[in-house]
């Protein structure tokens, strides 16, 4: 059995789910904070990659980022890269597919995140970057990590976008879903099949973990910590 | 050390228009009923908040000036807060929280050592927020506010997050501890008993107008506004006029009274305190023919709330508090005369201009 889809669906969740989780993080905060009609229509515009056909994403890809589209165009001039039909294409797909899972999760928590503690951190002069990092994320810690894992296993699975724009290349762009569908339509029942368990293997992982994550966050009691730890 | 106040500001229909100047070593009241603006105008003090226009200077350094275009942030302010419900960092230990308010690193460990010493945290530096009575999480909040070297204290309703059993003993910790700071203290509650066991001068918010700074024995004495007269704890309140001289018709009680002294032209309500109301043997100046309404036991008293001559939609009432002893030696009467003395009569003015 080649395991590279294993590998490659891997680094392309990977990766997907980084650059997700900084520009997820990055639009809730400031969508937050926007008057509400503003927000109205950023958050329709932001969330519309949930609820539209995957397939539908890819086409939009394809057009924005296709060898003749101009940013296709920009990038073959500038880098000598090809944004379509390679292993990276597929992180475009499903960064995309999977970016209103975190931006959703982590902008629900900003918005529970009590205000009196950003104040008060500021009267105590601290800065707005340090109450982000040690008041503010620890604060939504729990709504973050479980957009961080839902958005990873949403990009593990990302199939109608991908299938368009990196298409299935085996040793190349194949990716476990890609292959699933490949290997069941040139009837290869049996190996499809062992992959369907790789998949359901991988996903069950996965919700364990976001169980586990949730039941340490509601201990009540976390253990006092040994020695007080250095602020900065 | 001074802390002088004149703002203003407007959210849609509500408008704050507060103005005061408070001293060091002293405390300093905002008394106001909820909503009245007691909130956002320590938010603006704060830096929170941004005000219309106006002035605040803190100790010769300019906070905020509309004219000259000066908003300091809140981070170089110096103004330590004590939120209602103390805000404390919910992952940090009681350590790490007061460290959080220090700003010198290099010092940053002897000073909490030192201000867990002084606020009595010792044995609770390693524990969580959560984990503390409500009293420790407020002497941990005071303890980062101290930490960070505040010029001026403001504390939001210290102890409403408090059980009424632990407020007492709370209080009479924080006051002490205040004791030793140098600097103004504003202190916001809705309470008058807060304020009259705490404060020296109280400043009365009504609907967002601040009122002119008064000493505390003036505003339980001779409060001026019916607000005033209200947020001191007066429960007995009238429309009035003016008959000439000290003669006034107290409108919804249905009754001519004389007070002690002559009042000003803006007459427009007259308060009563229960305590000095006694019940009458018959006729006779200030006296009212009342009916027994309705009797309510409470712990050490009898409240008897009595129908006036009146007859004005809810507000003809008056409130009389008896000791228990005193009520239950008139047998429970239907009816009886009840005397409004002089000295019970406060004349009121719609609002202080």
């Amino acid at each position: 059995m080649d395991w590279y889809p294993l590998f490659n669906s891997l680094r392309i969740a990977a990766v997907s789910t980084v650059i997700i989780f900084f520009l997820g993080l990055l639009a809730a905060y400031y969508v937050a904070k926007l008057p509400p009609l503003v927000k109205g229509v950023l958050d329709v515009v932001l969330t519309l990659p949930l609820v539209l056909p995957p397939t539908v994403v890819g086409y939009f890809l394809l057009r924005l980022l296709g060898p003749k589209r101009p940013v296709g165009i920009w990038f073959a001039e500038a880098f000598g890269l090809r944004l379509t039909m390679v292993w990276y294409s597929a992180v475009a797909a499903s960064a995309v597919v999977a970016f209103p899972l975190m931006y959703r999760t982590a902008r629900g928590a900003f918005e529970s995140f009590d205000r009196d503690l950003a104040y008060a951190a500021q009267t105590l002069g601290r800065s707005n970057t340090w109450i982000f990092w040690r008041i503010k994320m620890p604060y939504c810690r729990q709504g973050i990590l479980a957009g961080t894992v839902l958005s990873f296993a949403r990009a593990l699975g990302e199939y109608g976008a991908t299938a368009m724009i990196a298409g299935y290349t085996p040793g190349k762009t194949a990716t476990i879903s890609t292959t699933v569908y490949q290997l069941w339509r040139t009837d290869h029942d049996e190996l499809a099949f062992r992959w369907v368990l790789v998949n359901l293997a991988i996903s069950a992982v996965v919700l364990l973990t976001v169980n586990m994550l949730e039941k340490r966050g509601r201990d009540p009691r976390r253990k006092a910590a040994p020695a007080a730890e250095e602020v900065e | 050390m001074s802390l002088l106040v004149n703002i203003k500001k407007s959210f849609g229909s509500f408008r704050l228009d507060v103005s005061f100047e408070t001293e060091g070593g002293s405390i300093t009241g905002l008394l106001g009923a909820s909503g009245c603006g007691k909130s956002v105008t320590l938010k603006c003090i704060a830096g929170i908040e941004t005000p219309d226009e106006g002035k605040i200077i803190l100790n010769d350094q300019i906070l905020f000036d509309s004219d000259r275009r000066i908003n300091l942030s809140p981070q170089k302010r110096r103004v330590g807060y004590l939120f209602q419900n103390y805000a404390l960092f919910p992952n940090m230990t009681v350590a790490q929280n007061i460290a959080a308010g220090v700003r010198s690193r290099a010092r940053r460990g002897e000073v909490t050592a030192r201000l867990v010493r002084a606020l009595y945290l010792e044995g609770s530096e390693f524990k969580y927020p959560r984990q503390l009575s409500g009293g420790q999480q407020q002497r941990t909040a005071l303890a980062r506010i101290l930490a960070s070297e505040p010029e001026v204290l403001m504390l939001d309703e210290p102890f409403s997050a408090l059980d009424s059993y632990l407020k007492w003993q709370v209080e009479l910790e924080l006051t002490e501890l205040l004791t030793t700071f140098q600097g103004p203290v504003l202190y916001v509650t809705h309470d008058r008993d807060e304020i009259y066991r705490n404060c020296k001068q109280v400043c009365v918010l009504e609907r967002g107008s601040s009122q002119p700074l008064q000493p505390l024995q003036q505003l339980f004495d001779h409060p001026a506004t019916l607000s005033a007269c209200l947020l001191s704890g007066t429960k007995n309140i009238s429309r009035a006029r003016a008959l000439g001289g000290k003669r006034l018709e107290a409108v919804d009680w249905g009754v001519e009274l004389t007070c002690s002294a002559p009042f000003s032209d803006s007459l427009a309500y007259v308060g009563a305190r229960s305590h000095y109301l006694r019940p009458a043997g018959g006729p006779g100046p200030n006296r009212i023919h009342c009916r027994v309404q309705r009797v309510v036991e409470e712990v050490f008293s009898t409240v008897v709330l009595l129908a006036t001559p009146g007859r004005t939609q809810g507000r003809s009432r008056l409130r009389l508090e008896l000791p228990k002893e005193e009520w239950a030696a008139l047998s429970a009467p239907e009816q009886l005369w009840l005397e409004i003395p002089q000295n019970a009569l406060l004349p009121l003015s719609e609002q202080q201009r």
